[in-house]
Order: structure tokens, then C-alpha cells, then sequence
């Protein structure tokens, strides 16, 4: 039942006007792919580690088979040719590739198969295992309490999170480093230094994931661990995610491109690819819609979120993601000082929460109006608390009230839980009782945002999303398709293109 | 009998609710359980702050392992506020996205292109890029956000000779460089080199801004050194954020305007 009396013909134009913007994308990804896609595609047949330099063999193998015979046909009919004569990375990077024809090619494309099939087949064992402990430990009602580390070093990590869960996170966000989306490898092993963050590297997230269990198993309750797909690594990240059982992964669909100055192109492929393992992984995608919102005004830019919540769920879904799976983004960044501020914040969270009924939805707190005056900045956390549990939010990123001053201590996270459950004490189920007047200014607001998103897609779907992007539709930033860091690792396939990986995700379980 | 001015002084207290009360607030965390004993290490924290007397006024246990307090006590400290000098600000304003904006586009009546590189074999861009990208630094928008500067960003292990290319195609205002390694001085090297090959691309320039761009070195490790000794006209140390270099370029290349 709409709260907002939105109108059910608005809301399916709106989403056919996004699946129509969204088609020649769609189009695009399915016929390139990048040397990230195709380095995912050896890590899922369980190619791991690095040379003494800390280049990851993947990375060797796929420059190599590149130089040699490009990767137009993929990495994995080559590679899987020369494994009858080497077994080990050290050698493979010196082999000879070529790209096999007739028998040969259907002998390696079935090697190929068989050992992306054992990766795929653990991805599946972690969905199960995480289904088992989700039964064992028990799944936190919504909404989940979303909280951040992020010391650079994942041993000082461990216990800020273990803590943070015991004092009542139901998610657990490890940062990244500075600049590791701009890296074209993802670092190995164990980490103990980053900038304002900590790497995301299989290891961290496998000791991340095992002190989770165990504090889950102490809870009684199963606390979730989250990172980042995104940056040019995104499809390796998000197999790693896959492989070590992690359960929300940020992946939004043009938050690198627009902050981030990936290439667009790269971007969409990359995107493809990591949402197809997202979905069958079990995994929820948070999207960053949020992020327009801190350089864009909240208020005049409000259209443009729902535009691109839009666009995430329509690619998500054809990548086979579930609605239960789409984590979208939103945030209460309207600036304090305006008048009926609150009002608008709720008009907002409510239209998203009526668009999507069935997605985990994951609202930030207010990061742009936070000042350095921590009080206040308190206050700002409390009313957005309030917003969310009014609204019916599913993932409430707790806010910080020393947010941009420095990464979260250990009080001021224990602080800004103590502010979330009183909020929540003391609300309990005032949703049951938030009814916007019809006619009243939440009810106008909310419609006024819908119509203009409609306007958007509209021309959106007339001119081109790739033309948009480069216009600076979203978040203010222009990007043109043919600009951006990655743009050379984006490959057009060839007839005989193959990627097993894609073939079994795309068969679905 | 006459009073030398250097015997006047003006002694200050925090102030609670009362002149000369002192009180002042204070929040920490100890690494110890709560109880007793961890209020005497705090109230003992406090004493040796220069809090007496000190009252701790909220503790609260963080897990098993931790203890928050919220303490309140008199400052023994004085100061004396005439001694105060006025510290030295930066030699130029520091204006808003919007003033920059401003004053870009009401004095240049064009947008201002900076080009943006890791230089040498240096290959760490979270210094360019937390100045350059839309993302930023700090809570603040990299200079990509501002709507009348052009940002060129070249990325790392970005040659000399290229950086100088690329910056004449460009017709650059400013050359961002930001060096992170300096094993061996590299990023000493690297620098005055860049500058060298500026003056000889550029040698009709008077100096930066004028005749070639303004060149602008950024870095954690050049505090031993000098702009002049360099060859740039600014060096930007560790904690720079994108608002004070897009200050800056506004006061060194468009030094005619003023906020007022």
C-alpha cells in the first residue's frame, strides 16, 4: 500500500525507460570483455599467488597470453593449450600460447571448463555454507547496522570489528586503501599498511571472514562482511568475494567512472561480469547513488539518484540478480540550514522504499553537512536514525559524529551505536504510524522527484547513457566514453570467444 | 617608574560559567575493563593532562577490553594571551569551489587547465589523484569538481618529456607533480629535473604563470627543502587538500581578483 499514492503507470514508465537506456550497454558488455574479466576467468581455475615482485601470476599469465595472441579470444582457450606441456604459473608465463583450433580448441575449452567449474562449484559452497550459519547463528532483523573499519592494517582490523559486532554491527565494512581502485592488481596476501584504509586482498578477506564466524558464533547472530567491486580490479574482487564468503559487495554502476575517472566502457563490461558472480554467490550488491549526492545538491540532484537506482536494479537483474540481492543507494545529505530539511529527507527515503519494496536498501548517513563540530554533527546522526527506521530502511550505514575528521575510533563508534538504538528503542514501529498527508508537502515532493525522473530517462534513453555520462548527467562530472583510466584493457571479442565462466554463470544454477 | 610593554601580560583560563573557573571537558578511551581501577588511571590521565581537580563523570565499558570517560576538571595550565602571536597564514586566501569558480571565470574568461602527473618511475597517485579526482581528500572535492578548471591527469611513471608535451598541448595554467617515493632523493631529482625541462621548453618565461605554467610540486617528504631551490613556485606538503592548491592557483595566476 503506497503511502505516497504514487502512480503505478508513472512507476512502470520509468522502469522501462531505464531497461531501454540500459539495452546498448547491455549489448556492449556481452560482446567486449577486459583483461580484468578474463584474469577473474584464471583465478576462478585456481590459478593464486605472485611473483617475488608481488605481481600476481594472473596478471603475468594474461599479459603474457595478450603480447602473444591477444585476448580477443579470450585467456582461457590459450592458456589451457599450453597447460599440456606446464603445470606451473612460473613456467606458463613463458610459454608459448596460441589459440587453438579444431580438436584442440575442444579439448582445452573443456580443461577450461572443468577447472572454472571447481571455482565456481566453492563459490557455491560458500552460498550453502553461509545459508547453514545464516540458520545456525540466526539473521538479524532489519535494519541491519552497518559499520566501517578501516586502519590499514587487517590484525588491528580484526579486533575493531569483532568489537564493533559485539556491541551490535550486523555489518562489517573493511575500507579500502586509497587508490586501490586505480591498481590494475589486486595486492596478495595479508596487509599490515594502507592510506586510510586497509587493501582488499584474498587473505584479508579470508582472516576477516573466519573472526566473523567466530564472533557470530559467540552472538548468536550472523554478522555479515562486506567490501569493495570496484576500480579496475572489480570482476577479480568480486570473485575473491565469491571464493572467500563475503556477502555484500559495494558495485554500483557508475561510481567509478564518475569519481573515480575509470573509462565507462570498462566500467559496464567489468560490471557484467562481477554481477553475474554477485548472483550467484548469494551476494548483495550495495550501489552508491549516495555519492551524487556529495557533490551534487541533495535536493536538486534527488531526480538523478532514482535515475540511477533505476539503471543499477535493470543491469543487476540482467545479470541475474535478485531483488533481495540489490542493495541500493541512498543517502541524507540535504543541507541542515534549509527549512522543512527533515520532511524532504523522509519524502525522499519513502519514494525510494515504494519504488523497491523488496530491496535490502542501504541509506548513508550525512557525511557533506558534518562540520568538525561534533555535537551537532550528533544530532544530524540521531534525526537520520529517525529518517530510516520511519522509512522502513533495510541497511543503515551508521554515521560518525567525526566524520571527516578522522577514521572512526573505537568511542566514536561505540557512541554512534548507542545513538542507533535508542533511536530504535524508542521509535519501535512508528512506521506503522508515518502517514504523509495526501496533498501535503512530503506526498508533492516525493511525485515532483519521480516525474522528474521520468524527464531524465527519458532523455537519457534518447540520447545514449554513455552520451549522458559524458554530458555529466550524474553527479556533476562529464565522462566521455572514449576517456579514463582502463580504456586499453578493454578488448572486443572475437568469433570464438570463450569464457567458461560466463557460460556456466549464465546457465544458472 | 615606567612599565616596559614586554612585562604585560594577560592571563587566560578556560572558561566554564565563571571567569577564571578553568573547567574544561575531555573524552578518551583506555585500553583496560571498566571498574574502579580504570576511573583512578583516568582521574590519574587527568591529573598529569593538568586537570585538578578532575571529576570523571561518565565511564562506560566498550567490550570487555575497554573503558570510555568523559572527564571534567580545572585546568592548572595558564596562558598568557598577550605572548600569543598571531601565526603566519598562508600567503593566500583560502576561498570556496564557488569563489574559485568566481574568480576564474570573472577574471580568465576561460576555464584554467592544469595538468596532473606522478613524474619519474614514481608510481603511487594517491597524492595527484587526491588533489585531481572528483573523489578527493579530506571531506573536500578534488579539483575535476570544479566546473572552471580543466583537468588534465596523466596518471603515474609519466616521462619528463611527455608531462612538458602534454602540457603545451594543453596550454596549461599549472603542471601538478606529486612525488611520494624518495628513496635515493628520487623525488628531489625528479623534480628539479621536471623544473629544468620547463624553463628550457618555456625560455622566454619570466616565471611561473607568466610565460610558462606555474609549476606546483606535491609530496609527504619535502619539508627539508625550499620551492626555489626546486625550480617550482609552490611545494605542497603532507595533508594538502584540493581547496588550498585551487587557492592557491587562484592567488598565483589570477592574483588580480580578491573575495570582497
Amino acid at each position: 500500500m503506497s503511502k505516497l499514492g504514487l502512480d503505478p503507470a508513472v512507476v512502470a514508465k520509468a522502469r522501462r525507460l531505464a531497461a531501454r537506456a540500459a539495452e546498448p550497454i547491455i549489448e556492449m558488455a556481452r560482446t567486449h570483455t577486459t583483461v580484468s574479466v578474463e584474469r577473474a576467468v584464471l583465478r576462478l581455475a585456481g590459478v593464486t599467488g605472485a611473483d617475488a615482485d608481488g605481481t600476481p601470476w594472473v596478471n603475468r599469465i594474461a599479459d603474457a597470453v595478450r603480447e602473444q595472441v591477444g585476448l580477443e579470444h579470450g585467456v582461457a582457450l590459450p592458456v589451457f593449450h599450453a597447460l599440456r606441456e606446464h603445470q606451473d604459473p612460473r613456467e606458463l608465463v613463458r610459454a608459448r600460447f596460441e589459440v587453438p583450433e579444431g580438436a584442440h580448441a575442444v579439448r582445452a575449452g573443456k580443461r577450461a571448463r572443468e577447472a572454472v567449474a571447481r571455482g565456481i562449484a566453492r563459490i557455491d559452497a560458500n552460498r550453502a555454507e553461509r545459508d547453514r550459519l545464516l540458520g545456525k547463528h540466526g539473521d538479524p532483523d532489519p535494519p541491519w547496522v552497518y559499520l566501517i573499519v578501516a586502519t590499514g592494517d587487517i590484525h588491528e582490523d580484526i579486533p575493531q570489528a569483532q568489537a564493533a559486532a559485539r556491541e551490535g554491527a550486523d555489518v562489517i565494512a573493511v575500507i579500502r586503501s586509497t587508490g586501490q581502485s586505480l591498481l590494475d592488481f589486486v595486492p596478495e596476501g595479508a596487509t599490515r599498511q594502507g592510506y586510510a584504509g586497509t587493501y582488499a586482498t584474498q587473505e584479508n578477506f579470508r582472516l576477516m571472514r573466519a573472526a566473523l564466524d567466530e564472533v557470530s558464533g559467540e552472538l548468536g547472530r550472523y554478522v555479515r562482511l562486506t567490501n569493495y567491486a570496484s576500480g579496475l580490479c572489480m570482476p577479480e574482487i568480486a570473485t575473491l568475494a565469491g571464493l572467500e564468503r563475503l556477502d555484500m559487495m559495494l558495485n554500483d554502476c557508475m561510481y567509478g567512472i564518475i569519481f573515480r575517472d575509470i573509462n565507462p566502457k570498462r566500467t559496464f563490461i567489468d560490471q557484467r561480469f562481477s554481477r553475474q558472480i554477485h548472483a550467484r554467490a548469494g551476494i548483495v550488491i550495495n550501489t552508491g547513488e549516495d555519492n551524487y549526492l556529495t557533490t551534487a545538491d541533495a535536493v536538486d540532484a534527488a531526480h538523478t539518484v532514482i535515475a540511477s537506482q533505476l539503471l543499477n536494479e535493470r543491469f543487476g537483474h540482467e545479470a541475474g540478480l535478485a531483488d533481495a540481492q540489490l542493495g541500493l543507494g541512498h543517502a541524507f545529505e540535504i543541507n541542515p540550514d534549509l527549512p522543512d530539511s527533515f520532511r524532504l529527507e523522509l519524502a525522499h527515503a519513502q519514494l525510494v522504499r515504494e519504488l523497491f519494496p523488496d530491496a535490502p536498501l542501504k541509506y548513508m548517513p550525512p557525511t557533506k553537512h558534518m562540520t568538525g563540530n561534533i555535537f551537532a554533527g550528533y544530532l544530524l546522526d540521531a534525526f537520520f536514525n529517525l529518517a530510516g527506521v520511519l522509512t522502513g530502511q533495510s541497511i543503515i550505514l551508521i554515521g560518525m559524529m567525526t566524520e571527516g575528521i578522522h577514521t572512526p575510533w573505537l568511542s566514536d563508534r561505540d557512541l554512534a551505536l548507542e545513538n542507533v538504538r535508542y533511536v530504535r528503542r524508542a521509535a519501535g514501529a512508528l512506521a506503522e504510524d508515518f502517514h504523509p498527508a495526501p496533498g501535503g508537502l512530503i506526498v508533492e515532493r516525493a511525485r515532483r522527484v519521480l516525474s522528474e525522473t521520468v524527464d531524465l530517462l527519458d532523455r537519457v534513453a534518447d540520447d545514449g547513457l554513455l552520451n549522458a555520462i559524458a554530458d555529466g548527467v550524474f553527479g556533476v562530472t562529464r565522462r566521455p566514453a572514449d576517456r579514463g583510466k582502463g580504456l586499453d584493457g578493454v578488448i572486443v571479442q572475437a568469433d570464438g570467444y570463450y569464457n567458461p565462466a560466463t557460460e556456466i554463470l549464465q546457465e544458472r544454477p | 617608574m615606567t612599565v616596559s610593554v614586554d612585562t604585560i601580560k594577560q592571563i587566560i583560563r578556560p572558561y566554564g560559567d565563571t571567569t577564571g573557573d578553568a573547567m574544561v571537558q575531555v573524552s578518551f578511551t583506555l585500553p583496560v575493563p571498566h571498574g574502579p581501577r580504570a576511573e583512578s588511571a583516568a582521574l590519574q590521565l587527568a591529573g598529569k593532562m593538568g586537570l585538578d581537580p578532575a571529576t570523571v563523570v561518565h565511564s562506560k565499558p566498550m567490550g570487555p577490553d575497554f573503558t570510555f570517560f568523559i572527564v571534567y576538571g580545572k585546568a592548572t595550565h595558564l596562558i598568557d594571551y598577550a605572548g600569543i602571536v598571531v601565526p603566519e597564514g598562508r600567503e593566500y586566501p583560502l576561498l570556496t569551489p564557488k569563489q574559485v569558480n568566481l574568480a576564474i571565470k570573472s577574471v580568465l574568461g576561460r576555464k584554467l587547465v592544469v595538468v596532473g602527473a606522478c613524474i619519474g618511475t614514481d608510481a603511487h597517485t594517491v597524492g595527484i589523484d587526491a588533489i585531481l579526482n572528483v573523489k578527493g581528500f579530506a571531506g573536500e572535492k578534488g579539483l575535476e569538481y570544479y566546473r572552471e578548471i580543466e583537468v588534465h591527469n596523466l596518471g603515474a611513471q609519466v616521462e619528463v618529456a611527455e608531462l612538458v608535451a602534454r602540457a603545451k598541448e594543453a596550454d596549461a595554467d599549472a603542471v601538478l607533480v606529486s612525488q611520494v617515493v624518495t628513496q635515493k632523493s628520487a623525488h628531489i631529482h625528479n623534480t628539479k629535473q621536471m623544473a629544468a625541462a620547463f624553463a628550457d621548453a618555456y625560455p622566454t618565461s619570466v616565471t611561473g604563470g607568466l610565460g610558462r605554467p606555474l609549476l606546483v610540486a606535491g609530496g609527504p617528504r619535502f619539508d627539508t627543502v625550499r620551492a626555489a631551490d626546486l625550480g617550482v613556485d609552490r611545494i605542497f606538503g603532507k595533508g594538502t587538500t584540493p581547496g588550498e592548491v585551487a587557492s592557491y592557483l587562484v592567488a598565483a595566476l589570477v592574483p588580480s581578483w580578491s573575495p570582497e
